[in-house]
């Protein structure tokens, strides 16, 4: 081997090996400027008012979110209470009842659903639920929302569940213990925090979600009316506020946005943490 | 019941043991089995097995790996068709009545038919206390606490735990060394008040100390329970067993008393395995 | 006895294999369990139904037309779904074409050469861009991004504008806006999982290759990539998928014009931004089935490409548990 291709060599390892190592730099320098400046940003017109004063009408100075906030607790506690009986239980189902078959057969659904763009569920809510009812509403967007936690927890759960060793659910057995007894008593709170972090993973991501609202909620500038009527959110006041020409909503919607990614960046690092001490 | 013990244990044919069992039915946890065959999918597991199991006595059940002795004795309280493509036919009668009968609910076969497995299982979400009660309270719809912690008690002073765990029943089972978790399970399967006790090598993940405690253990139970125990440790047999039954690849080889079986093996084979000729 | 000895095959099923005879208790709760895991199926299926009953009456007077037509007039009602497809496709292409080498350089950094002390922070950062929520971005897009891109396009414009792509006019919101903003939401995934793809590769492939006097770099590309292949190309076929679906930030970022033009600096639309900005308004059933029909297309190939890139990724998992 030349001396000069081995130089060659060497000096195109470094390069290559440099440039990787600019690509996650890259990457992660990106990552913290957009988060530094959402942050920062958002954080200067956080006041009061913001969190306890309703949306004012064009023209007026001040007002605040404190209706949207609500509204987006209203949405998730919603879309949670519907997804995540359907998610656990499906786990339940493909881990410890399903056969080979029909577990395959309900993984590839949830996995095909997971894929489903947020937009579509919106619209597939908006044909089953608003025209029926003849008006956007709450229900209509938990519906939405749930429909996209439902796959997240239901792999979330059926991965941890699985987990949880054989020889537990044949120790449980071999008690005389039923088998429904064994899984509810014995193997959901062996995997209960692989399941919480599902939970959790799934309601960081509807949290945002704002294309299936824009049908289904569609916004409201007064309160919590009711579930058949329509409700605003944090994350649809960002988008309206956001496209709107006056100074004061941008800031506003600065502000809601530094809310609403505190909320995420909380629920992820939480996640992170539960996660991080199951496996130390 | 030393004497109806004593004479099934002086019966050597098994036209005697027959005789036996049947003349002294009051004795309870005495098992039969009769041409059991068990597969897993396609492979059968173990052949046309047939032999009877004394009340409160040790039985013993030694050979290679892979011999089918685990499967065997996971037939016994239906354990068996718990794994993936488990199959069994023939018959396995306890007190008389086949706990493979159409009308027979597995789970209370397993009841009565306790079982301990190679690794200690404590359930690691719930309390030493908790572990021990799992089996009562997840049997039935409600009970009280009082009766709990006496049946808690109970059991694990059998177990021979009481003393090094009375301190501490509500720290998890999983703090406990091996040894400990091992009496544990063995508590937790007492407590269901079983009348036949299956210990899968219930010592092979033990050091020795553990082991001889687990072993003392055994002897004391065997006052008031039918134990049948899987190892692959011929010594542990010898020592502990008044019985023991010689597996090959899914066939019974021999069974008798276990001073017979060490001393005067009738099959070549057996005399091969315990003389350490091959495996 | 049940069987012949000799065959030693299985007995008939009768009764002796678990679940035959069970407590009421267990066939109520695994029932139980079964319905709700049909409810995901039937979500699936009720989606795909729903949206073809919903675009039937679009399906039915465009046919085929619908997806080379380039018109969009609401009062004529007569609807092309062209424009919208050329930018979906054209913005998901400038993203995965600018994020694969980005999330490739970076996954190849954490798992190859970052000292183990920053491979968990670094994860964690890169995970934590894909949680930020998509209007959160396009706010960002709106005020920091089109701005900052503005010059640029100007530059690229000015030096390159003999190619049709570069020419036209500048806004700062833009089809290579919208590319630059999915290149920023895919990175995550993209990184993810190809990092956990060239993890799966086993230390032996690496020794061997080093061994022939290999330096690291060519152990990665020879040896390391190449095994790992199948999962690298699941990333970017996930990172493609997200996408194409991708909404709000590109809603925000892309002007909502609806043409076909070559120019990379001009306004656009794409599918998923048609449908956000038209749908509440929609009136007549055409529109609302066109639409629909838009959104039926979406669905078709986010599924395509789902599917591909789960049977990818199965086969890398595959691989990492065979060996």
């Amino acid at each position: 081997m030349s001396e000069r291709n081995h130089l060659r060599r060497k000096w195109f390892n470094r390069l290559m090996l440099v440039l990787s190592g600019c690509a996650a730099g890259l990457a992660i320098l990106i990552l913290a400027l957009i988060l530094g400046y959402i942050l920062v940003h958002g954080i200067s017109y956080i006041n009061l008012n913001f969190l306890t004063q309703a949306a004012k009408p064009v023209g007026e100075a001040g007002g605040g979110m404190r209706n949207e906030i609500i509204g987006s607790l209203i949405l998730i506690g919603l879309a949670s209470i519907l997804a995540i009986p359907v998610g656990l239980m499906a786990g339940i189902f493909v881990s410890d009842f399903a056969s080979p078959k029909m577990a395959a057969t309900v993984r590839f659904a949830s996995d095909i659903l997971a894929g489903v763009p947020s937009i579509v569920v919106g619209i597939f809510a908006y044909a089953i639920l608003v025209r029926p009812m003849h008006s956007f509403s709450a229900l209509s967007a938990g519906v939405a929302l749930a429909i996209i936690m439902v796959p997240i927890i239901a792999r979330t759960a059926e991965e941890s569940l699985r987990l949880v060793p054989n020889s537990m659910r044949e120790a449980a057995l071999a008690l005389g213990i039923t088998r429904w007894r064994a899984v509810l008593s014995v193997i959901v709170p062996g995997a209960l925090t692989g399941i919480i972090t599902g939970v959790m993973l799934s309601l960081a991501r509807v949290a945002g979600e704002t294309a299936p609202l824009l049908f289904t909620a569609l916004g409201s500038n007064f309160g919590y009316q009711g579930l058949t009527k329509p409700i605003g959110a944090l994350p649809l006041q960002i988008y309206h506020y956001a496209l709107s020409p006056y100074a004061d909503w941008q800031h506003q919607a600065w502000a809601a946005a530094f809310l609403l990614l505190l909320l995420v960046l909380c629920i992820s690092i939480l996640v992170r943490w539960i996660s991080g001490r199951r496996h130390a | 019941m030393a004497t109806v013990s004593d004479r099934v244990r002086n019966a050597t044919t098994k036209q005697d043991i027959r005789e036996v069992t049947t003349h002294f039915e009051g004795d309870k946890g005495i098992l039969e089995v009769q041409t059991l065959n068990a597969w897993y999918g396609k492979t059968l597991a173990i052949k046309d097995i047939s032999m009877s199991i004394r009340s409160r006595t040790i039985t013993a059940i030694i050979g290679p790996s892979g011999c089918g002795k685990s499967t065997f004795i996971r037939c016994l309280n239906r354990m068996h068709e718990v794994s993936h493509g488990g199959r069994v036919s023939g018959s396995v009668l306890l007190d008389g009545k086949d706990i493979y009968a159409r009308d027979v609910d597995p789970v209370t076969i397993r009841q009565r038919i306790g079982m301990v497995f190679q690794k200690p299982s404590p359930f690691p979400t719930m309390s030493i206390f908790d572990n021990v009660a799992a089996g009562l309270r997840l049997t039935r719809l409600w009970s009280r606490r009082g009766d709990l912690q006496e049946v808690v008690e109970r059991s694990l002073r059998q177990a021979a735990l009481w003393d090094e765990v009375k301190d501490k029943l509500n720290q998890s089972g999983a703090s406990l060394s091996g040894g400990q978790q091992q009496r544990l399970c063995i508590a937790r399967a007492l407590a269901v008040a079983p009348e036949i006790i299956l210990l899968d090598e219930p010592c092979s993940a033990l050091d020795p100390a553990a082991t001889l405690k687990i072993e003392d253990l055994m002897r004391n139970l065997a006052q008031e329970y039918t134990i049948v125990i899987v190892t692959h440790n011929m010594q542990q047999a010898a020592r502990v067993s008044e019985w023991t039954a010689f597996f090959l690849l899914g066939e019974m080889i021999e069974y008798g008393k276990t001073v017979d079986i060490f001393s005067r093996p009738k099959d070549k084979r057996t005399e091969d395995y315990i003389t350490g000729r091959f495996g | 006895m049940e069987y012949d000895a000799a065959t030693m095959s299985p007995p008939p099923v009768k009764g002796r294999t678990f679940g035959r005879r069970r407590r009421f208790g267990d066939r109520i709760f695994s029932n139980l369990t079964l319905i709700f895991a049909l409810v995901i199926v039937a979500i699936l299926l009720g989606l795909v139904i729903v949206l073809n009953i919903e675009a039937a009456p679009s399906i039915s007077k465009f046919g085929i037309s619908f997806l080379g037509s380039s018109s969009w007039d609401v009062p004529k009602e007569s609807f092309g779904a062209l424009p919208a497809i050329y930018g979906t496709l054209l913005t998901s292409a400038i993203g995965v074409l600018i994020a694969v080498p980005i999330s490739l350089g970076a996954a190849i950094f954490l798992v190859e050469m970052a000292p183990s002390w920053l491979r968990g922070p670094c994860s964690f950062l890169i995970e934590m861009l894909a949680a930020i929520p998509s209007v959160i971005i396009g706010l960002w897009g709106i005020y920091v991004l089109a701005p900052f891109m503005t010059p640029i396009e100007r530059w690229l414009g000015g030096h390159l504008g003999f190619i049709p792509i570069f020419h036209g006019q500048v806004f700062g919101f833009s089809f290579l806006t919208a590319g630059v903003i999915l290149t920023l939401m895919i990175i995550p995934i993209i990184t993810a999982v190809s990092r956990d793809a060239i993890k799966a590769v086993p230390d032996h492939q690496r020794e061997a290759m080093l061994a022939l006097g290999a330096t690291r770099w060519e152990t990665i590309r020879r040896a390391v990539l190449p095994y790992c292949r199948s999962g690298l190309i699941g990333a970017t076929i996930l990172g493609l998928g997200r996408a194409l679906g991708e909404t709000m930030a590109v809603t925000m970022v892309i002007g909502n014009a609806y043409k076909l033009t070559p120019s990379l600096f001009s306004t656009g639309t794409t599918i998923s931004s048609k449908i956000a900005n038209e749908f509440g308004e929609a009136s007549s059933g055409l529109f609302i089935a066109s639409l629909v029909e838009l959104a039926l297309v979406l669905f078709g190939v986010t599924l395509l490409i789902n599917v591909v890139a789960r049977l990818l990724v199965w086969r890398l998992t595959a691989v990492k548990e065979a060996s």
